[in-house]
């Protein structure tokens, strides 16, 4: 009998720990991120790598110390891919004993790759209850990033104050106990009526905000320091485009499009670089008020794409801010810096 | 019976607090050292400025910010609370309508703020380090043994100021504490450090934005000339240095205070208030957040750093 750990990040635990539950046997240890994660995660962390290692390590060592021996880790496109094994070593020096699998090699996500790994973890597993909990874990993901693209657009001129987010959790702890597809389906249908019962008092001339930047940053609200509750509280509407269905789905057809779309761009950037740019010019032609850029600190992707970024916004005369994240950045320089831009976009919209 | 607003600033370093009229007119002002305990500077800083104060005006309006806006705010029982960008660049527009460009340099941060006909088009934060900052000019001051306030004027001294290292705090010691052991004269080395503020704060936080004049330089390292004198070098314009260049954020949220004015009258005796901030982490679920929980007069006046429902709030 073995246990599995796996890193956080955002809500996405609910459908893999829904996956994982219904095609194992083995235990199932759910990750969190919380101060003392954070902690540990960072001591034992070269001082440069950026804050989504510190984070996954952390939760990693969580994880083994509960009993783990089984981890599983997700590389991105950028340096990100080379982090599972980085993390294997540090790990094996602090005498942990586990085995480690890499899911998403370099951003690619290969099915027949990923199946065989899968076998390899637990042998037990059956392809056809696989295929069949997959689809209803994708599935999850696709309804909990529509749900959550509503909340953010929302969440900022709800009159009675935490009701998105009750309901939210509500949503996701019946997510998690869900019986198939059909029974996804029905819960999906009878939580959107149930979000758009909320009442909201959303002024015609509503500020809107785009958000862009490096993926686990923007979407593990730890990691961000609550930017988007930060932004909502002073009632404005969000738009963010990273979700895990853009990232897992649509990124790889978006790209080709986005390369021939943008004349001055030839190839991609690495990571995400290439959608951010052309997410802000998007979002600049849109009319959005502002846009805000998000990264954890030595995100080289970004960083590239930073003056392209600011260039185009100047362009618009859109203004754009730039945060740049580490495990040690405390709130307040976020809130100040949130509050500073909204009072920015307010004054130029005359309000 | 005149009017009067309280605006305070409560930075990292230093505490200043303004009283204005009706006109916007400084009628009272202090500069203190915060000294690590904001709600005992401005006890201090209020009785001083209650003093300066003739006794006709009621005071109708507070307002705060800086770094304990939020805890001050509480303090002085006021809603008025704004983030230091906005309150520098209200105060700075209120003196000189037409200026593009702030430039603040702080004691723990440092900002750049361009206006366009008295609206914020853009702004930049330092972020990650404390380089090019006041603190860090007060820490090399003491190591070479030079009092902070004879900083700029010696600065201005020198012909040959040292070249030394702007991109980061520990770089610019490590070559300052090489050119001092290789003997160079204390007025070129004074002149290289406020060289290598200018050179960092246009490097990190001025990095893409277009610096345009009438430019306004303030902050308490405004009044550090040598610093003056290289960005006059550096940027090639002329930079205007207010006589309060250190009160600007107080006035600023003393103009914003009057629009928050309701019929309460506030007083000027803060001295009585007890204050008490008390931290403690939360059990209640897997976030550990660490909950601060703000004390008036022994009664819980607010808490702060929950993340869920769930926290403790008694």
């Amino acid at each position: 009998m073995h246990t599995i750990s796996f890193p956080k990040m955002a809500d996405y635990d609910v459908p893999a720990l829904y996956l994982f539950r219904h095609v194992t046997d083995y235990k199932i240890i759910k990750p969190i991120i919380n101060l003392n994660t954070m902690e540990t995660g960072s001591k034992h962390s070269p001082d440069f790598v950026c804050a989504p290692f510190k984070y996954t390590l952390g939760t990693l060592i969580n994880g083994l110390e509960l009993g783990a021996d089984i981890l599983i880790q997700f590389g991105g496109g950028c340096r990100y891919g080379y982090y599972a094994s980085l993390q294997e070593e540090i790990l094996k020096d602090l005498g942990y004993k586990f085995k480690m699998y890499n899911l998403v090699t370099a951003g690619h996500t290969d099915i027949k790759r990923i199946y065989k790994i899968i076998k390899e973890i637990d042998p037990n597993i059956k392809l056809r209850r696989l295929i069949r909990y997959g689809i209803v874990a994708m599935k999850m993901v696709k309804y909990m990033d529509i749900i959550d693209n509503y909340i953010r657009e929302n969440i900022g001129f709800e009159v009675v104050k935490g009701s998105f987010i009750k309901l939210k959790s509500k949503m996701l702890c019946d997510f998690s106990k869900c019986k198939g597809l059909i029974h996804l389906k029905r819960l999906y249908r009878k939580y959107k009526k149930e979000f758009r019962r909320i009442k909201i008092d959303k002024p015609k001339d509503y500020l809107k905000v785009g958000l862009i930047g490096e993926l686990y940053t923007l979407m593990e609200e730890n990691a961000n320091y609550g930017l988007e509750y930060e932004l909502a509280r002073h009632g404005i509407s969000i738009t963010r485009f990273t979700n895990v269905t853009y990232l897992l789905l649509k990124k790889r057809k978006e790209v080709r499009k986005y390369l021939k779309k943008m004349k001055n761009i030839k190839y991609r950037l690495g990571a995400d670089a290439l959608d951010n740019i052309y997410h802000t010019e998007y979002l600049c032609k849109k009319g959005y008020d502002g846009i805000i850029h998000i990264k954890s600190s030595f995100c080289t992707p970004e960083i590239g794409a930073m003056p392209i970024i600011n260039k185009i916004a100047k362009k618009y005369e859109v203004p754009v801010i730039f945060f740049s994240f580490d495990t040690n950045t405390s709130k307040v320089g976020v809130e100040t810096r949130i509050e500073a831009f909204v009072d920015m976009i307010k004054m130029k919209r005359g309000m | 019976m005149k009017k009067c607003y309280l605006g305070v600033d409560i930075g990292s370093i230093s505490t200043k607090g303004v009283v204005i009229d009706e006109s916007n007119k400084i009628i009272a002002s202090e500069y203190l050292w915060t000294e690590g305990n904001p709600v005992c500077a401005v006890k201090r800083l209020v009785s001083i400025l209650k003093s300066q104060v003739e006794s006709d005006y009621v005071l109708k309006g507070i307002g705060t910010t800086g770094s304990a806006r939020k805890l001050i705010g509480l303090m002085l029982g006021t809603k008025a609370v704004k983030n230091e960008i906005t309150a520098h660049a209200v105060g700075t527009t209120s003196l000189y309508p037409d200026v593009r460009t702030i430039l603040e340099i702080g004691g723990q941060d440092s900002k750049i703020i361009l206006l366009n006909h008295g609206i914020i088009t853009d702004y930049a934060m330092n972020t990650l380090c404390a380089a090019g900052t006041g603190a860090f000019l007060s820490s090399q001051a003491k190591r070479i043994g030079v009092d902070i306030n004879e900083f700029g004027s010696m600065a201005l001294e020198s012909n040959n100021p040292v070249k030394i290292a702007a991109r980061c705090t520990v770089f610019a010691e490590s070559d300052l504490i090489h050119k001092a052991q290789s003997g160079y004269e204390i007025k070129d080395i004074v002149a290289g450090l406020c060289k290598s503020i200018v050179l960092n704060y246009l490097n990190n936080v001025g990095k893409g934005k277009k610096i345009k004049g009438p430019i306004i330089f303030q902050g308490g390292v405004s009044k550090n000339k040598g610093v003056v004198k290289y960005f006059k070098e550096v940027l090639g314009e002329d930079i205007i240095v207010d006589e309060n260049s250190h009160l600007l954020g107080a006035l600023g949220i003393a103009i914003i205070s009057k629009k928050y004015e309701t019929d309460k009258i506030y007083s000027f005796d803060v001295n009585d208030i007890k204050f008490v901030t008390k931290g403690q982490e939360c059990s209640g679920c897997t976030n550990n957040c660490e909950i601060l929980k703000i004390y008036k007069n022994d009664t819980l006046v607010d808490t702060w750093g929950n993340r869920c429902p769930r926290g403790v709030n008694n």
